[in-house]
């Protein structure tokens, strides 16, 4: 996993809210075998009509704006659990993605490729869309180990919450499966000392 | 304090907390498929590590499975080498598969449970959010990426926080043609698809006790559709009823032991839920989406909401839009094309044997196409055995083999753009069932009734037609 410390870059507005996984990356693009190159279909129904013209309307298809930052409308990633969202997120080039909150199966999907889902207040995400608005060069700057999200248009600088453990991970880039296999002892002892009705 | 159902059976099975309020949990049961699997199965070859436990896991294929000439070799090419690698996959990491052609193949929300696989007091796991279907068990069982497949396959176990409680209680009883997927449509149109998140939710109350298992299973399928990490039921009568004597279940004194332990899991008296909700089971009438989110629902005889206290007035003008619908106007009667009556919401052999009875004598509409789509082959079986396609199929509904079929727009089996479909499922985000699709979700009794008239109808009124 690639680590995560500071970014500063411009961001790219996507003002919707429940924006589900199938939106994200639809189903008929799940049949790779790899993690790789599930960006060129990131909003793949958004992006391009059934003829795989550009929809000159969605943002992405809108080259003032660019950016490794997308702000999205509250309860992002909501829906299917699939993985593959945050593949195309990551792989499309998006490293954090912020919005007032996130559905519970993609918060982890994202912490587990590297990009950080960053929650911030309903009111700081409506400031954010207006000054990417008014000018969609504005740039944004994510301090992880401070925990800090500077707009630098505005000058206002807010923290955001994460927890150490996944913290440290993301600075570090390691995945939760390095931590686990560290514990195979504990494991094996509870294995050993419980009561256990699943397998009977 | 007493605890939850929820506090007792996560807290057995922490294996340690560490700084950060994490934990790491153990994984009882671990269903896997094609679609999330493959690059789990990577991971594992990549760090040179083998399977934990192998008797842990079990996989099957159906998302990507035709659900015509299942006999054949699958024709799509990117499908048939996802469900081909999975077959790779179990034969070298050793995993028990029940694949494309075995008796047990089919929906892996509906197969765990009918093998009792699924059962009380067990954390369960698969790379599909749905998994939350088993908590109807009482087990806690919710759906990962494939990073967590990964992991459990590799550890068996997962580091989470863990979630908040709520309990969602329906009290009374259901007035006839109100089924188990009418309170779980009314109960996230209430919450909106982000009401549960962070949440674990317990359904209680008169009105849940009294459901079959199928009809729990239904309810507790659907917790992910308001953003719940699950769902889960206390165990009773009616859980140890359904799973005695079924092909993975405990058998003789294990059994016994089993039924004694899981008669202590459900909620003490005097446990704390961070939340709760009460709602009249008799206020549920039968419900339709009429939006892009299983949220966006209403009783069939109700008027589109121009905006609400969850749904924002660009939200629903944007589900207006594709939807060609208009805000403030009914759905009822409206001309609908397809009818799609599966998935692991409500394919199982209950919900087959209430069309079946609905139907009658009728046909479905010439307007009309209708699949009905068994969740598993032994849910098939059954329904042949007691005739069941044989009627659907008299009455010009299709009669297909088991899997994911039109839910989610991966299979053949696919809504063209610009149709209405009225269909069992679970979820009407755009494009779901197909690029353009435009979904109506509902209960195989509102389903079947739309086969029938060939547009959205109110059960009731049918249900009020002499024989």
């Amino acid at each position: 996993m690639t680590p995560f410390t500071t970014l500063s870059t411009t961001a790219v507005p996507l003002p919707i809210e429940d924006v589900d996984t199938d939106q994200i990356i639809p189903a008929r693009f799940l049949k790779a075998v790899t993690r790789d190159g599930f960006g060129e279909n990131l909003f793949r129904d958004w992006r391009f009509d059934k003829d795989g013209q550009m929809k000159e309307d969605f943002v992405l298809n809108n080259p003032l704006y660019r950016g490794e930052i997308l702000v999205a409308g509250a309860n992002f990633g909501c829906g299917s659990s699939r993985e593959h969202a945050a593949w195309a997120i990551g792989d499309y080039g998006f490293r954090v993605v912020v919005s007032s909150y996130f559905a519970d199966i993609f918060r982890g999907n994202a912490l587990n490729n590297g990009i950080l889902p960053l929650v911030v207040s309903p009111t700081l995400l409506d400031e954010i869309f207006k000054t990417i608005e008014a000018d969609p060069q504005a740039r944004f700057t994510v301090n992880l180990e401070a925990q800090t999200f500077k707009n630098e248009t505005t000058g206002t600088v807010s923290t955001f919450d994460i927890d150490s453990y996944k913290k440290t991970c993301l600075i570090n880039g390691y995945d939760d499966i390095d931590y686990l296999l560290s514990q195979r002892e504990l494991i094996e002892k509870f294995e050993q000392e419980r009561q256990d009705f699943s397998l009977v | 304090m007493g605890k939850t159902l929820f506090d007792k059976v996560w807290d057995a099975h922490v294996v340690t907390e560490i700084p950060g309020g994490n934990q790491v949990l153990y994984i009882d049961r671990h269903l896997i498929h094609e679609v999330t699997s493959p690059q789990a199965f990577n991971g594992l070859r990549r760090r040179e590590l083998p399977l934990l436990r192998k008797d842990r896991i079990v996989a099957t294929a159906d998302h990507n499975v035709p659900t015509k000439d299942q006999d054949k070799p699958i024709s799509e090419p990117l499908s048939a080498k996802q469900v081909r690698m999975l077959t790779e996959n179990c034969a070298e990491f050793d995993v028990p598969l029940y694949g494309l052609g075995h008796p047990y193949q089919g929906i892996v929300h509906v197969i765990g449970p009918e093998l009792g696989i699924t059962r009380p007091g067990i954390t369960m796991v698969c790379g599909d959010s749905h998994t939350s279907t088993h908590g109807a068990f009482g087990a806690v069982a919710f759906g990962i990426g494939t990073s967590q497949v990964e992991q459990v396959m590799a550890t068996q176990c997962l580091l989470l926080t863990k979630p908040k409680k709520m309990r969602i209680n329906v009290e009374g009883d259901l007035s006839p043609g109100v089924t188990a997927k009418d309170i779980i449509l009314y109960v996230i149109s209430k919450l909106g698809t982000g009401g549960g998140t962070g949440y674990f939710v317990e359904y209680a109350g008169s009105a849940i006790r009294a459901l079959s298992m199928e009809g729990r299973m239904t309810i507790c399928n659907m917790s992910i559709e308001m953003g719940a990490r699950g769902g889960l039921i206390a165990p009773d009568q009616t859980t140890f009823d359904y799973l005695a004597g079924r092909e993975f279940s405990p058998q003789g004194k294990d059994w016994e032991a089993a039924v004694a332990y899981w008669k202590t899991l459900p909620t003490d008296p005097d446990a704390n839920f961070d939340v709760e909700h009460t709602y009249r089971a008799e206020e549920i009438t039968p419900m339709v989406t009429y939006g892009t989110n299983p949220g966006m629902g209403m009783g069939v005889r109700e008027s589109i909401p121009v905006s609400s206290d969850i749904h924002g007035a660009a939200g629903i003008a944007k589900a207006m839009k594709y939807m060609d619908l208009e805000a403030g106007k009914p759905i009822h009667e409206l001309a609908i094309d397809y009818v799609f009556i599966g998935s692991c919401t409500n394919s199982r052999i209950e919900d087959l044997r209430a069309v079946v009875d609905l139907v009658g004598d009728k046909q479905v509409a010439p307007s009309v196409t209708a699949i009905v789509v068994p969740g598993s082959q032994q849910v098939a079986k059954q329904a042949i055995a007691e005739g069941l396609d044989q009627k659907l199929i008299a009455a010009g509904f299709e009669f297909r083999g088991a899997g994911c079929s039109a839910c989610l727009g991966m299979n053949e089996d696919k809504v063209p753009a610009g149709k209405y479909c009225v269909s069992t499922s679970n979820r009407n985000f755009e494009g779901r069932q197909g690029p353009g699709a435009r979904t109506i979700l509902a209960s195989p009794l509102t389903a079947a009734a739309a086969a029938i008239t060939g547009k959205v109808t109110d059960v009731r009124d049918l249900l009020l037609q002499p024989a």
